[in-house]
């Protein structure tokens, strides 16, 4: 059985109108709605999750990934219409359609994102380690030294220097910063983590590095992982299967290696041949 | 009604000396029963009954304009004299003293207004006003305690939006408030929160118990008066009714400690067992004394008074005498 399937899901900002999903998408060559002018962020989007497997998500920017992972990921501020259905295998129901509390106890114990903004992810006044022990924190632990001493194990893991863990965020460069929240997102033993664009903006060797930390953790603690990037280098080294969006649909998926290799989609083609 | 003319502009007066002189109902001819028309203490009773409810849950109310500058105690007074009745006695303190200024004139207030008794003991009270303590003698069921409150959320500390706090109140979602606990202790060794010590009720609303210093906080746990808690600059109140759990947050291993004195005793009356405040003296030199004043002077009749000594039974309100090595605790938080 599937950790996480998908169906049909779809997000529409704007008012929305019968014509949407069939006047966009990739054949209709726009995302936006000719008719009443809503962009359909993603539409019909089924994909499904097995334990311990990295799913890859490219496309170009403004494809849909993001409001895809933001679904999946059980994000709060969720903006627009939302259709379809989120099955996880340990949550009965529909998870686009749980309550504040359900979302804020899955998000504590199930499903970690780590955002695509730092300043969405973390709280850069708190030290590092306060960010990390927030999550801890908010699923219950009570007890300091213990709290201490999981953040600590946490930034070892994650490869941040562990005597800068008191030191208000803000101060960390881009690379410590993207750790903390993987640190953050992992500090519960979540079952899904969902990382959106985890190396945009830092440079190719801490990419290299940031990347190579979280396919050993992610091995090791054997979580499953939604990869969300623009980058084919990135999915190409973490992920086992990928599906390419464009214009809010999913439009070819399968197995990282046969995607790369042998694109069968004519915007995948070219994907990969502008790839520098 | 063009023609019709107030009273006293018909009458001239020959000197302020004259008016003051006519004044003879020391000018409150016309004023409602407690200064507050019967709409407005009615909407704040309603308001407190809410509270009441809804252990530390702030309530809204519309809090008048009043005699005073908004911040010094307009709540308060508000949620005082709604309650008062003719046949109440009613005390004010002020950071634990009956004779500030601002004491004195809120006492005066209702005592002109409300027609109550006034008093300093806290023992006689009905209703106790009081400003950032609560009294070293243990309340009884019969009394409210009325706190003026600067800051009616505790959460503003760690996020200065309403708004977003308002959402982690209806959702007991405190994780940031823990995260602020966690670094105070990262930086200090321990929990070292002066006042406005984030606190629980019944185990479900985050409460900021006004500016009450830590030594006054287990006091609001299990006890038997019921506390008001009235903002008037906030237009909020909030209550914790008697015998509600009301519990300071802190974690197992970093624990909730009351104010150390070490060997220091009240010059005064010679207590160990109370709140104390330093005072410097002509000579340069600091000493001790009880911030409760009213308490102070009865321990200096009889320096072995209990602070339930007025109670048929032994009644725990706050803390008893620190014990020895209290100061050792806290740990280097490394």
């Amino acid at each position: 059985m599937s950790l996480l399937s998908a169906d049909g899901v779809t997000r529409i900002y704007g008012s929305g109108c019968e014509a949407c999903r069939d006047r966009t998408g990739d054949a209709a060559g726009t995302n936006q709605c000719p008719a009443c002018g809503s962009v359909v962020a993603c539409a019909d989007v089924d994909l499904d999750l097995q334990p311990r497997e990295v799913l890859g998500i490219v496309g170009e920017s403004g494809s849909g990934k993001s409001s895809l992972a933001e679904l999946l990921a059980l994000e709060p501020n969720q903006d627009g219409h939302v259709h379809g259905s989120v099955e996880y295998a340990n949550h009965p129901g529909n998870l686009l359609d749980v309550d504040y509390e359900t979302r804020h106890a899955l998000r504590n114990g199930h499903i970690s994102l780590v955002h695509q903004h730092i300043r969405d992810g973390l709280d850069l006044d708190f030290s590092g380690g306060g960010n990390v022990a927030e999550k801890l924190l908010a699923s219950g632990w009570r007890n300091y030294e213990d709290v201490r001493e999981r953040v600590a194990s946490l930034f070892e893991e994650t490869e941040i220097p562990v005597e800068r863990m008191d030191d208000p965020t803000h101060t960390y460069s881009g690379g410590m910063q993207r750790r903390v929240q993987i640190a953050r997102a992992l500090a519960i033993n979540p079952e899904i983590v969902v990382l959106d664009e985890p190396t945009t903006g830092l440079d190719v060797s801490v990419q290299a590095r940031v990347l190579d930390m979280f396919r050993r953790i992610q091995r090791e603690e054997d979580v499953a992982a939604i990869v969300v990037s623009h980058d084919l280098g990135v999915v190409r080294l973490l992920a086992d299967r990928t599906l390419v969006m464009r214009h809010g649909r999913v439009i070819e998926s399968g197995l990282t290696d046969r995607v790369l290799e042998d694109p069968h989609h004519e915007y995948t083609q070219t994907l990969i041949n502008s790839a520098i | 009604m063009t023609d019709t003319e107030t009273p006293r502009a018909e009458t001239s007066y020959e000197s302020v000396d004259a008016v003051l002189d006519s004044l003879d109902d020391e000018g409150l001819d016309g004023y409602s029963y407690a200064y507050l028309d019967e709409h407005t203490k009615r909407e704040v009773r309603r308001s407190i009954l809410k509270a009441v409810a809804i252990p530390g849950h702030q309530v809204p109310y519309a809090s008048r304009p009043m005699p005073l500058a908004r911040g010094w105690g307009t709540g308060g007074i508000q949620a005082s004299l709604s309650i008062l009745g003719p046949t109440d006695t009613f005390k004010v303190i002020d950071q634990g003293s009956d004779e500030s200024v601002n004491a004195a004139n809120i006492r005066r207030l209702a005592r002109d207004t409300a027609a109550v008794e006034t008093t300093t003991d806290t023992t006689d009270s009905d209703v106790i006003q009081t400003r950032h303590r609560i009294p070293e003698e243990a309340l009884s069921e019969d009394q409210i305690l009325v706190l003026q409150v600067p800051v009616t959320d505790a959460l503003r500390k760690v996020d200065p939006s309403d708004a977003a706090n308002r959402r982690r109140h209806a959702h007991k979602n405190y994780g940031k408030m823990w995260v602020h606990l966690y670094e105070n202790v990262v930086e200090w060794g321990e929990i070292n929160i002066a006042s406005r010590y984030p606190t629980m009720v019944a185990g479900r609303y985050l409460m900021d118990p006004s500016p009450i210093p830590r030594w006054d906080v287990p006091k609001l746990d299990d006890a038997d008066n019921l506390f008001v808690f009235a903002a008037g600059r906030e237009a909020r109140l909030y209550a914790v009714p008697p015998n509600t759990d009301v519990e300071p947050l802190a974690f197992e291993d970093r624990e909730f400690q009351v104010e150390r004195f070490g060997d220091a005793t009240c010059q005064f009356c010679g207590s160990d067992d109370t709140y104390l405040v330093e005072i410097e003296g002509d000579d340069g030199e600091t000493r001790y004394v009880c911030n409760d004043t009213s308490f102070c002077e009865k321990r200096q009749d009889d320096p072995e008074l209990a602070k339930d000594h007025h109670r048929e039974r032994d009644v725990s309100w706050g803390p008893g005498t620190p014990s020895e090595g209290a100061d050792a605790t806290g740990g280097d938080g490394t």
